[in-house]
């Protein structure tokens, strides 16, 4: 792992953005998350590593009351966002959603344009009071996924016409124009090849300075690159959370340590 | 013999080929079958194909070549006259095959012996009188030499049946024989029998292309011989229709192309809304409990016969609809209007709109629904942004789909909406369509060559035109729009 950046990137402290504590979940009878608790910091960028299964993209979307679509799905526990609970019965998830976007593991651009994918959320969410203030968001948003140069030629072209890197960079700008306050990402980046790899890498740590990402990631070199923080899962657990740089240089536990070095997984 | 104790002779040599293929093949390898190249059962497929399909052919050639021969035959017992007439000879062959099958029938009941019909002298005995009593009738009585030609062909038929039981069986013979001479274990059995599945389902496709050109040239024949009994332009865009049958009959098809259409459209309002409405709430907010009876409930609609809706026509829809609506209105005072057929022919095809359109709603990626939620999309702006966009080529075809049954639809119209053409803007007027007209042409006893009964071919060719160019709508329709998901 020669190509890791973790010793010119110390974490800065900031304040405390989701505040998970005791976080059950369960899918019927099974028990897929066991007594979570984690912090996510404000402008860093977290990830989640951990076997198959694990329980990390079940946590992830617990942070975005994602798996409140699915009916068996049970979530105990509490999970504040800037002191607030999201699970309090006043709160609409619709709403939550706009302030915690997501970006999924398979690129799924809508059957639009460019343009129009970019622009449904400020669209659905009235962030907008003029075409031209339109104009403006998608444009921002495009260039801070680093696609504007792109695609500024043919916004109005199928955004499922696109490579499968750009399909992600246009669904991560498609996730920023809503300006949210925190950022989730589901293994954004292994339906991409090396290179696109690179450019949303790239892309994650330049989001760092205007929000909260989490990101799960099946690749340690990717968590070593990319995050401040990182939260290793196994069956379930949270077995150990700290400074990226600790996790892979020195982990507390046995299992974080055999994880990291390729002998479970 | 016969054909069918023929093919039963070629099932059997199948299934002989088949023990035997398969036991030559083990024998070959000794009882182990990791030597052959094929599993043993490969070698009794490829013996008992060999065995029947080369045999098959031969007779289905055979059948078809053989009347050709033996009407020859008989027509050379005919008098020279009536051969250069070709109408002439046409209807005296028919009588002659008349007559034959009348003395078969006559020997199958012992009312007669095949000596007796051999010394048989038509100036002597009443063949006519004779067959009448065996239930068989002729339309005149027999002529000596229509009688020759029929026991010419008796004859002829009979010496060829055993012809051809004889070929047939050797060609099977044969045919067995070489498969199990080509058995050896290195012989690519399994290759070969897949080939003939191959052609197996490409004659498959093929009877249904064949079948759609027979219809095109049916009709198009029966039209063009409309055409030149009836100006094509009176046709095409003439304002009324009314058939005489004495000759003289205005025959515009605007009228009945109008009342297709008015149903159509009415139908479509009906159902489009309905059905999309249906299954939407099917595909994206009924429990799985809800759907699990909601929507064979809905596909109920789809088994009830046609006619069943006519009977709700006629007897529920049609006189509310006056009732309630039409009278008080001043609109008329007709059941049977347009108005009534098309809300039946609506209702009718709700579930087909509703289960295509579920089909294609729940082929839409949940990615996408993930996407719209995961930016903070209620469930009814993922739907209508969303969803139902990604959709909506399929649901184009499911609404094309459902015009076309709409503008084939008989049963309802007549019901319904009546027989009378008429040209009107007003729904609670009774008016027909198309296909009530050409089931109306061809009914009774009428004369096949008149204008007035040919015309139920053109109308069925523009029919087929009509559905035709919807259909290749929707095809380009859902080839334009469609959205490749992986």
């Amino acid at each position: 792992m020669n190509d890791m950046r973790i010793a010119d990137r110390a974490v800065d402290t900031h304040g405390i953005r989701i505040k998970a504590s005791a976080v059950q979940v369960y899918y019927g009878e099974s028990h897929a998350i066991k007594d979570v608790s984690v912090d996510i910091l404000d402008k860093a960028v977290t990830a989640f590593i951990g076997p198959s299964g694990c329980g990390k993209s079940t946590f992830l979307r617990t942070l975005n009351r994602m798996n409140d679509t699915i009916p068996i799905c049970k979530v105990q526990g509490s999970i504040l966002l800037d002191g607030e609970n999201i699970y309090d019965k006043r709160v609409d998830p619709v709403q939550l959603r706009a302030k915690v976007g997501m970006v999924f593991q398979k690129p799924n651009p809508f059957p639009k344009s460019i343009y129009d994918n970019v622009a449904y959320g400020p669209r659905i969410h009235g962030l907008t009071r003029s075409k031209a203030e339109l104009d403006g968001i998608v444009e921002s948003s495009l260039r801070k996924a680093a696609l504007w140069n792109e695609v500024k030629d043919r916004l109005h072209a199928p955004g499922t016409g696109l490579s499968g890197g750009q399909q992600q960079r246009l669904c991560i700008a498609r996730a920023v124009a809503t300006s949210p306050e925190v950022l989730l990402m589901d293994e954004p980046c292994s339906a991409l090849d090396p290179i696109a790899t690179a450019q949303v890498e790239e892309l994650i740590d330049e989001l760092r300075s205007n929000f909260s990402v989490v990101i799960v990631t099946h690749s340690m070199q990717q968590a070593a690159r990319v995050s401040q923080k990182t939260a290793f899962f196994h069956l379930g657990n949270l077995v150990e959370y700290g400074e990226t740089s600790q996790i892979f240089t020195n982990p507390k536990d046995p299992r974080t340590e055999s994880y990291i070095t390729g002998r479970i997984g | 013999m016969t054909v069918l104790p023929l093919l039963m002779i070629l099932a059997v040599l199948a299934a002989a080929g088949f023990i035997l293929g398969r036991q030559r093949a083990l024998a070959l390898a000794g009882g182990d079958t990791k030597k052959l190249h094929s599993l043993p059962a490969y070698y009794g497929w490829h013996a008992a194909i060999m065995a029947f399909v080369p045999a098959f052919c031969a007779l289905i050639v055979w059948l078809l070549i053989q009347p050709f021969f033996i009407e020859r035959a008989a027509l050379s017992q005919l008098p020279a006259a009536v051969l250069e007439d070709s109408t002439a000879s046409t209807l005296a062959m028919a009588d002659v095959r008349r007559v034959a099958a009348g003395l078969d029938t006559a020997v199958a009941q012992g009312a007669m012996t095949e000596a007796a019909i051999e010394t048989m002298d038509a100036t002597v005995t009443d063949l006519r009188g004779e067959l009448g009593k065996v239930g068989v009738a002729l339309g005149s009585a027999v002529s000596s030499e229509v009688l020759a030609a029929a026991k010419q062909y008796r004859e002829s038929v009979a010496s060829a049946s055993v012809v051809r039981a004889v070929v047939i069986i050797l060609i099977a013979v044969a045919a067995l024989a070489r498969a199990l001479k080509l058995t050896a274990p290195d012989f690519w059995a399994r290759n070969r029998v897949e080939k003939v599945v191959l052609w197996l389902l490409m004659l498959a496709s093929l009877i249904a292309i064949l079948t759609t050109v027979g219809i095109i040239w049916s009709l198009l024949s029966e039209s063009f011989n409309f055409f030149s009994q009836y100006p094509i332009g009176d046709f095409f865009f003439g304002l009324t229709w009314n058939p005489k049958f004495g000759g003289g009959s205005d025959l515009g098809f605007i009228p009945l192309f109008w009342g297709t259409i008015y149903i159509t459209i009415i139908a479509l309002l009906v159902a489009v809304p309905l059905g999309l409405f249906a299954a939407i709430y099917l595909a994206e907010y009924a429990s799985k409990r809800t759907r699990a009876w909601v929507k064979p409930m809905i596909e109920v609609i789809a088994g009830i016969p046609t006619v069943v809706y006519g009977l709700f026509a006629l007897i529920t829809v049609g006189p509310f609809l006056r009732d309630f609506f039409a009278a008080p209105m001043g609109l008329g005072n007709s059941a049977a209007s347009v108005m009534t057929a098309g809300i039946v022919i609506g209702l009718l095809n709700i579930p087909f709109i509703s289960s295509l359109s579920d089909d294609i709603i729940n082929a839409v990626p949940q990615s996408l629904r993930d996407g719209a939620f995961g930016l903070g999309s209620t469930k009814s702006e993922t739907i209508r942004q969303v969803v139902l966009p990604a959709a909506l080529p399929g649901v184009a075809g499911a609404i094309l789909m459902g015009a076309s049954r709409a503008i084939g639809e008989t049963m309802i119209v007549v019901m319904g909406a009546g027989a009378a053409a008429k040209l009107s803007l007003n729904p609670f007027e009774a008016m027909t369509t198309m296909t009530v007209k050409i089931v109306g042409q061809l009914t009774g006893d009428t004369d096949f060559n008149s204008p007035e009964t040919l015309v139920a071919f053109a109308l069925g060719m523009t029919l087929f035109v009509i559905t035709l160019l919807l259909n290749v709508m929707a095809v380009w329709i859902v080839r334009k729009y469609r959205e490749q998901y992986e």
